[in-house]
């Protein structure tokens, strides 16, 4: 049995000492897994996200990857042991060119191998290339969406954290990102993303976490979940069958 | 006689130019607006005065000068370890009061602190020094004659290319390496240049060196084509505000253009107005600027 | 020992006016986070205000109104305020720190405008004889000083119940609200602009009643009154007093002050006649090094913000 890529447990988190926003969360990602994370405005799940990519400070509970505890280590050294975050809004240098943009991508990478990838994706994403010396701040939603992505990848992550990748998005290009992102975790990489969406990210995802109020309420597989009466009710807005309140 | 005046501005407004490039830069990367700028410059040029007092002792001194220069090769020598000598200076005081009270109280009480550290090391050259104005040699200067009765020191002219010349390093450290893109980045996003793996503190540390180097050549060349005086840098404080201000706050080109633009307004307006004002032209711009355009020439409105 | 008396006595008056202008600017900084880099700028408009309207005529110089005393304070209080008020609308709706550089701007021109402006400033020889009101009102200096004294503390004094009663009051919540989280403030539907704009103009009014009273206490009026080691002194004041706290701020200007002229006594005592020039640079790098050494070491001063530690301008 191979390590989690992601453990996190019981992480107590928040932007001021004096005011904590997770409570004890506790999340998995398996190697090839995509996991999601549903729940109101407010729960906490991009708070979640920017602590596992080291940008919020944990307080209590401890995060592994890949079966090595990482809990506190700065932001960039966790970018460069294959974490990558796609953040909900401003996920691309506006004022870089897009090259510039993927260059930051490969930054802790040798500089031979990162010029590669810079080629690479470029080949990979012909929209970026025609575009390649222009600023980022002149694309579209959907184009902006796909060059944070391509930026995220340069490293060839085994976690790729992401919060609202669809955010925006007409349904086609949610429909188009998701058959991609599925397309991220052939290799043994893992996908933990956050969604408004809730209906869809279950349907393109393996397993769900439900987030309200800092903690974790439910988790189960997608599947499962979407198909489950109450959270339908609570997140996805179907009609109540059943009213007898969350169980923990 | 506009001729003369533009001349003038010009070789003024360079000198503003490399002291605004790092203000510039402070104001936008660490955000804060650091008063004690200024006094890198003027420890620059007195780190420049250690040098040549060294350099006579070891033998050499200040050179034998190369023609129509007023200095030598030494001088060459001097820039660059002055600027090295400058930057740990301020690499010192952003470890001992900076980052720390980044740390403890926010970015209104570094600006607060800058004014008190500006203080300290305006005094302390005072004290070191004395208040009287030195200077490098003693050797006299002519001026050159250009086309249109314009009168320069060649000296002014060295200063003029240099600054050119540092520019246009900055702008390929700035757009080729991966180190200035790091730095363009972390100005826009240092949470998203963070999670790229861009080590911000590192950045900090560079935003430093490149500040303070270009202020301690500023310094230096204040120095070589005015004087030394305690109160160089402070004199030059507001109009290196206009030019940052002007250019908007991480704008390499900004803080250029607005230094120079400092300059030339500052001297174009002795002709409407008495020589004694000039200092406080700087401060119609800084107005102008804010209430106009207060992200400035080149700045990103937020 | 009536000349240690008469010393206390010149001391106080002196602390107390300074102590005016610290609380003027514990309303900007302390209770609205606003950073005042010009206040011997704002010092000097209400110095010269009221020697223009309270001074004796003469030639070739603007004023000589010989007006009464309580309308130089009130002059320069407006005066003050005036010059508060066009810098404030021009950039207080920005980034903080523009405030900061247009205050140092203004003290640096207000400083040209005095040496320069010989018509209305009497140029470097600044203007002389104006009035002091406790002459009139006793013989010898001591007496004529003890009245000055009482009339500086009472003034003091209700400017510190005034200010009190302002933080206390709903006034003085909004400020505090907009210092920790000027979004907040403004979701309260009150205006922060605004609500700095007034904290602004109003310290500044004290800095100019502070400096009006400074002048009618000398006599004279000299541009190099006003040099920016003035602003460092009252900023000094207000850190190790104490900022976000009136008392504190009072507390500053006595403690400062002593430092200030005791360390000149000892400095003048010490050191060779040499280097006496220096002794002035010894000062200022004291007051430096007590600056930032309480920022650093106790930010919150001797006695500080009453609630527990501010989150103050953290962001
Ligand atoms: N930078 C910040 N500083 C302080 N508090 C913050 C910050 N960002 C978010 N919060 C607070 O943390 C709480 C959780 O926010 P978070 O962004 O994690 O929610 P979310 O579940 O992602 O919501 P949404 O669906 O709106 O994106 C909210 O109460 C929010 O006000
Ligand atoms: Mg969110």
């Amino acid at each position: 049995m191979t390590a989690p890529v992601l453990q996190a447990e019981g992480i107590v988190a928040g932007y001021t000492a004096d005011l904590m926003i997770l409570h004890g969360v506790s999340v998995e990602v398996a190697p090839g897994e995509i996991v999601a994370i549903i729940g109101p405005n407010g729960a906490g799940k991009s708070t979640l996200i920017k602590a596992i990519a080291g940008l919020v400070k944990v307080s209590a509970g401890r995060i592994a990857i890949d079966g090595r505890e990482t809990t506190g280590t700065p932001a960039h050294l966790l970018a460069a042991a294959g974490v990558a975050y796609v953040p909900q809004t401003d996920n691309v240098f506006a004022t870089l060119s897009i090259e510039e943009n993927l260059v930051l991508g490969g930054v802790t990478l040798p500089g031979r191998q990162a010029r590669a990838r810079i080629e690479e994706a470029l080949a990979r994403y012909p929209m970026l290339a025609e575009r390649r010396r222009q600023k980022a701040g002149i694309l579209s939603g959907g184009q902006r969406q796909m060059l944070a992505i391509a930026r995220a990848l340069m490293t060839a992550p085994r976690l790729i954290l992401l919060d609202e990748p669809t955010a925006g998005l007409s349904p086609m290009a949610a429909e188009e990102l998701f058959g991609l992102i599925r397309g991220l975790v052939g290799g043994g990489a893992a996908v933990l993303m956050v969604e408004q969406n809730a209906r869809a990210a279950l349907r393109h995802s393996d397993r769900g976490y439900v987030l309200a109020e800092g903690v974790n309420r439910i988790e189960g597989a997608s599947d499962a979940l979407l198909a489950d009466a109450e959270i339908g009710a609570i997140f996805l807005g179907l009609r109540p069958a059943d009213s007898e309140g969350l169980r923990p | 006689m506009i001729l003369q005046h533009i001349a003038d501005g010009l070789l003024s407004g360079a000198i503003v130019a490399l002291g605004a490039i790092g203000l510039s830069f402070t104001m936008k990367i660490l955000r804060f607006a650091n008063f004690s700028h200024s006094e890198l410059l003027t420890w620059g040029a007195y780190f420049a005065v250690i040098f040549f007092a060294v350099a006579a002792v070891i033998g050499g001194g200040y050179g034998t000068p190369i023609a129509p220069f007023s200095f030598g090769w030494p001088l060459l020598a001097a820039l660059l370890v002055t600027a090295a000598l400058t930057s740990l200076l301020a690499i010192a005081l952003h470890h001992l009061v900076f980052a720390r009270l980044n740390r403890m109280a926010g970015h209104m009480t570094m600006v607060f602190a800058s004014f008190g550290v500006a203080l300290l090391l305006r005094h302390l050259l005072v004290l070191i020094f004395g208040p009287a104005p030195l200077y490098y040699s003693s050797a006299l200067q002519f001026a050159m004659l250009l086309p249109g009765g314009v009168r320069v020191m060649p000296d002014q002219v060295f200063l003029l290319g240099l600054t050119v010349v540092v520019v246009i390093a900055l702008h390929l450290f700035l757009t080729r390496s991966r180190t200035g893109i790091s730095m363009r980045a972390v100005a826009e996003n240092p949470d998203l240049a963070r999670v790229s793996g861009v080590d911000v503190g590192r950045i900090v540390m560079w935003v430093w060196i490149i500040g303070a180097s270009c202020a301690a050549v500023a310094g230096v060349m204040y120095g070589l084509t005015v004087q030394l005086r305690p109160e160089l840098g402070f004199s030059l404080l507001l109009p290196l505000f206009a030019a940052a201000i002007l250019g908007g706050a991480g704008s390499l080109y900004g803080a250029v253009i607005g230094g120079l633009a400092v300059g030339l307004s500052e001297n174009l307006s002795v002709m409407i107005i008495p020589t004694t004002y000039k200092p406080a032209v700087p401060f119609l711009m800084i107005l102008l600027v804010l209430y106009f355009r207060p992200e400035g020439l080149f700045g990103e409105r937020r | 020992m009536i000349g240690l008396v008469a010393y206390l006595v010149f001391f106080l008056i002196v602390a107390l006016i300074f102590a005016v202008a610290v609380l003027g600017l514990n309303l900007q900084w302390g209770f609205t986070g606003l950073f005042n880099a010009g206040v011997a700028g704002f010092l000097a408009i209400g110095a010269y205000t009221m020697a223009i309207l309270t001074g004796p005529s003469r030639e070739a110089v603007l004023g000589g109104y010989e007006l009464p005393f309580a309308v130089g304070l009130l002059g320069a209080m407006l005066a003050s305020g005036f010059a508060a008020l066009v810098i404030g609308l021009i950039t207080l709706r920005l980034r903080d720190e523009f405030l900061a550089v247009a205050t140092f701007g203004i003290a640096v021109t207000i400083q040209l405008v005095c040496v320069n402006w010989e018509y209305v400033t009497g140029g470097t020889l600044g203007l002389i004889s104006i009035p002091n009101p406790s002459r009139a009102l006793a013989d010898g200096p001591f007496a004529q000083n003890l009245i000055y004294l009482a009339l500086v503390a009472v003034l003091a004094g209700l400017v510190f119940v005034g200010l009190e009663r302002i933080v206390g009051a709903p006034w003085g919540r909004v400020l505090k609200a907009v210092r920790e989280d000027e979004t907040a403030a403004a979701s309260l539907g009150k205006n922060p602009v605004r609500v700095r704009l007034e904290a602004f103009v109003l310290g500044c009014m004290l800095m100019g009643l502070s400096g009006a009273l400074y002048v009618g206490f000398i006599g004279y009026v000299s541009p190099f009154d006003f040099l920016p080691i003035v602003t460092f002194q009252i900023w000094t004041m207000l850190i190790v007093g104490g900022s976000a706290n009136n008392r504190g701020a009072i507390l500053g200007a006595l403690i400062v002050w002593a430092v200030w002229t005791g360390s000149g006594f000892v400095i003048s005592k010490l050191v060779p006649p040499s280097v006496q020039a220096q002794s002035g640079a010894m000062q200022a790098v004291l007051i430096g090094l007590i600056l930032v050494v309480t920022l650093l070491f106790r930010p919150r001063g001797l006695i500080g913000e009453k609630i527990a530690v501010s989150r103050h301008a953290r962001d």
